[in-house]
């Protein structure tokens, strides 16, 4: 039988011992703390929205005028590209991975993901891929044929230079990162959760997520078939998409949207899951239609993907490519109604209070509805011919994915960095924040709807005067101006914050979820006791929330429960209703994971170079790397641990 | 394991989706050259199918206990393993076209090569469980990196039927 113990008795020294990365460089390149690998995620991906919004800033000041020459068409071409594959792939979905990183272990009483060490090895090669990508603008050679890389201006014949090379093992090289980040979230959510925390009690945020990671498992391969394709054509002289030696364009694009529809919602689905989370607690009660929500943001995943496959097999005419987010909203439609009935219902039975990340949540369904409609009206096939590669489309592509996601993290930066810097953010400076995104937003996309109508193609340098172009798009130039500085904004709240904030405490927006139970920060070991949970919201327990009539019946267990000291060691339980919990030993930091991910770019330059001698050392340590990775442990371990899925953790 | 699995065999699915896409969309007879020959990929496809029900031996050897035939299990299979790398290298070289020569060439060379590759990672893997079994670590009721380089190996095997249906079968029936 394991230790028991209350929260205020456990061995806290103990356990820290065992849990805290040591300080000093080998720590910091060899941990595997779910916190600071999430932290290092958020900082990064946020990084990459900054780099993107400079890119894009270049781009609306290029178009503010007609005939401006700020840029050549060359160079425009590489900012749209490079702007797209940045928001689209280092930025959207990483940001989201950092908060699951961070926030899953918290939300479901564990002390770690289920693998610790992926876990590493997935923020490394994300990192890396990234610095892979942006070495491409010092050499003038980045991918120019926007994001989705359609043939054949893909190929060497008509692209001679690195541009699309970077792209293709660009990508390829991420995928690694995301398809095994994935693979730890599948994992963590079937078998780290704590006694009582079945999946009828789960935030909806990790049914977001478990949605995207499905499709993350099934739908990636697609992209890295592309793009090992497009590499294999480009520089070995083989033979896929040009249809002189009996390939086909089409090929790229077929295997293009079966990834690129699923994308859709893997940027998507999370951040609507954030959004579920963070209402109730600003409408102080439980979630309407929990059931629904969670049950249609999976049905949405499964669907949507099983549909889009049906679509290509079945079809095979070439308009995925700008019906894809059109097709999107239709699909989307009935889960993304469900949802929004449910987030009003929320507010409208609740006592609202509108603190900054409830601003934004509001926000988020206002510019979601919008971009929806848009959409419904894009999947009119005649429209559709109308507008289609006109602004109408980058207007609507902004709505969904400035609204669904942007306003969603920046709801959940509110809300849950307290947890994470253990301070509160300005809500003042968070008012200017919101209005200035919420206003620059819809100043910069609007217009471009307009821009469309009236015939503006995108990814044009420039524009013709006299057209009755220039209103529209000096507009847009100006919201976009005024939504870069609602971001600095938050930068600079942050900052403000991590010095001068208020302190949180554990629970500073009395909310529902194991998260707000720790210290914020937690400490390196989260729980000192394994909870055990016997209800959706275990911290309201007790209380009389929301028109309930009597006060949530007490099920929960919070602050008393198993110690689990004896090395690092976690509570595994049953797949479906947490039950049967077996305790589980933890790998500890090692510095492995970095060191594949190292390899693994080493490999990716020599290919991008033509330096074999380059791969050669890549290949050879990624072979090191994984030896060294399994050999340690192999022979250690609990009966539960063996060699491998130890070795494998 | 599963999971990894789960997103490699999808992995074929995609390449196999080109091979069937493209051969489709071909005016042409596809392969150009005719079918391609089975001489050696069928003798070769029974010599993988083998493998796999020698591996599954060995692991029902120490579900009883026994390390002999475990190790003798896994000696096995790698050799069989390593005869059909062979045979698929010279397979490799018998072809008339390469490839570069035309879409089909460099499906056929991409597919079987992702393939071979993974032949490659289950014979590694094969290797080290194969260390750990000489030195004894497995036992009747703990050996579940004996039962995850067998999934792994069996999917390998089951892959390669995808392969082989889809690329040696397949064209002679379309
Ligand atoms: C204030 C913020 C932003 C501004 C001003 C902006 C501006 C632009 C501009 C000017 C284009 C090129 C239009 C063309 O010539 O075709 C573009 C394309 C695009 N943007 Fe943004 N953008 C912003 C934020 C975002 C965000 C947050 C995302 C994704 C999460 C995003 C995703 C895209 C995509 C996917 C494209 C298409 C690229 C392509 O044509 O291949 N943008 N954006």
């Amino acid at each position: 039988m394991e230790m028991q113990s209350t929260v205020s008795d456990a061995p806290t020294e103990t356990l820290r011992r065992i849990w805290e990365t040591p300080s000093g460089i080998y720590g910091q390149l060899a941990t595997v703390d779910h916190k600071t690998i999430g932290k290092r995620y958020l900082v990064t991906a946020f990084l990459f929205l900054l780099i993107g919004g400079l890119e894009a800033g270049i781009m609306r000041a290029q178009l503010t005028r007609p005939g401006e020459h700020l840029v050549t068409p060359e160079v425009y071409n590489q900012l749209f590209s490079m702007h797209g594959m940045t928001m689209m792939f280092w930025y959207a979905s990483p940001i989201l991975s950092g908060f699951s990183n961070y926030l899953w272990p918290l939300m479901i009483g564990a002390r770690d993901m289920a693998y610790p060490r992926v876990n590493a090895l997935s923020y490394w090669t994300f990192l890396l891929s990234g610095i892979f990508l942006y070495t491409s603008p010092f050499l003038g050679q980045s991918p120019n044929d926007g994001w989705f890389a359609y043939a054949p201006y893909s190929l060497g014949l008509y692209n001679a230079g690195l541009n699309m090379d970077f792209y293709a093992l660009g990508l390829i090289f991420l995928g690694i990162s995301t398809t095994v980040g994935a693979i730890n979230f599948i994992g963590t959510l079937i078998n780290m959760r704590c006694p009582g925390l079945s999946m009828s009690r789960l935030p909806v945020f990790m049914y977001g997520t478990l949605s995207a990671s499905l499709s993350i498992v099934f739908a990636l391969p697609a992209l890295t078939v592309a793009c090992t394709f497009l590499f294999l054509e480009r520089r070995f002289g083989m033979h896929f998409f040009a249809v002189e030696h009996g390939g086909s364009a089409m090929l790229w694009q077929h295997l293009f949207w079966m990834f690129g529809h699923p994308w859709v919602y893997v940027v998507v689905l999370p951040a609507m899951g954030m959004v579920s989370d963070i209402i109730p607690v600003f409408s102080r009660r439980p979630l309407v239609g929990y059931g629904f929500v969670a049950g249609s943001t999976i049905a949405t995943g499964v669907i949507g993907f099983a549909v889009w496959i049906h679509h290509m097999f079945a079809t095979g005419v070439p308009m995925m490519a700008m019906t894809v987010f059109s097709g999107f909203s239709f699909l989307i439609a009935i889960p993304s109604g469900i949802a929004v009935s449910a987030w009003i219902a929320t507010i409208w039975t609740g006592r609202p209070v509108f603190k900054t990340p409830m601003l934004f949540s509001l926000g988020f369904i206002v510019v979601f509805v919008i971009g929806g409609v848009s959409g419904v009206v894009t999947a009119a096939v005649p429209y559709d011919w109308q507008v289609s590669d006109s602004y109408f489309i980058v207007a609507h592509i902004h709505y969904v994915l400035v609204g669904i996601n942007v306003f969603a993290v920046m709801a959940a930066l509110y809300f849950w960095l307290p947890k994470i810097t253990g301070r509160l953010l300005s809500e003042r400076l968070g008012r200017w924040n919101f209005w200035m995104m919420f206003v620059g937003v819809n100043i910069a996309f609007f217009p471009m709807h307009v821009a469309g109508i009236l015939g503006m193609a995108r990814r044009v340098y420039t524009y013709p005067a006299g057209v009755g172009l220039e209103t529209v798009n000096l507009a847009t130039t100006v919201g976009a101006a005024i939504f870069a500085v609602g971001i600095l904004v938050f930068v600079v709240n942050f900052l403000w914050s991590i010095r001068r904030g208020a302190l949180a405490g554990p629970n500073p927006w009395d909310a529902a979820t194991l998260e707000w139970t720790t210290s914020s920060p937690p400490p390196p070991y989260n729980f000192a006791v394994i909870p055990t949970v016997g209800s959706r919201d275990p911290l309201w327990e007790g209380r009389v929330i929301g028109e309930a009539p009597s006060a949530l019946a007490l099920r929960s267990t919070l602050f008393s429960g198993p110690v689990l000291d004896h090395g690092r060691q976690t509570m595994t339980t049953s797949a479906i209703d947490a039950a049967q919990p077996v305790p589980q030993s933890m790998p500890a930091d090692s510095p492995w994971p970095l060191i594949l991910a190292l390899a693994i770019a080493a490999t990716c330059y020599g290919l991008l170079f033509g330096a074999w001698w380059l791969v050669g050392v890549g290949i050879a340590g990624t072979i090191v790397a994984l030896a060294g990775w399994l050999w340690p442990t192999a022979l250690a371990g609990t009966p539960q641990s063996d060699p491998v899925t130890v070795g494998a953790r | 394991m599963v999971w990894t699995i789960a997103t490699e065999a999808c992995l074929f699915v995609y390449l196999l989706f080109s091979f069937v896409y493209l051969g489709a969309q071909q005016r042409g007879p596809w392969p150009p050259q005719g079918p391609l020959s089975l001489s050696l990929a069928l003798p070769n496809t029974a010599i993988l199918l083998l493998s796999s029900g020698v591996y599954m031996w060995g692991e029902r050897g120490i579900r009883r206990g026994s390390q002999t035939q475990l190790r003798v299990g896994l000696l096995l299979t790698f050799a069989l393993g390593a005869v059909f790398a062979v045979i698929q290298g010279i397979e490799w070289h018998s072809q008339s076209f390469t490839a570069q020569s035309d879409a089909f060439g460099s499906l056929f060379f991409t597919i079987t090569g992702f393939h071979g590759a993974h032949v490659i990672v289950g014979l590694l893997l094969n290797a080290v469980v194969q260390i750990w079994a000489w030195r004894g670590t497995f036992t009747a009721d703990r050996h579940l990196a004996v039962t995850n380089a067998g999934l792994y190996w069996h999917f390998v095997d089951i892959a390669w039927l995808f392969v082989f249906a889809t690329l040696y079968l397949s064209p002679r029936w379309m």
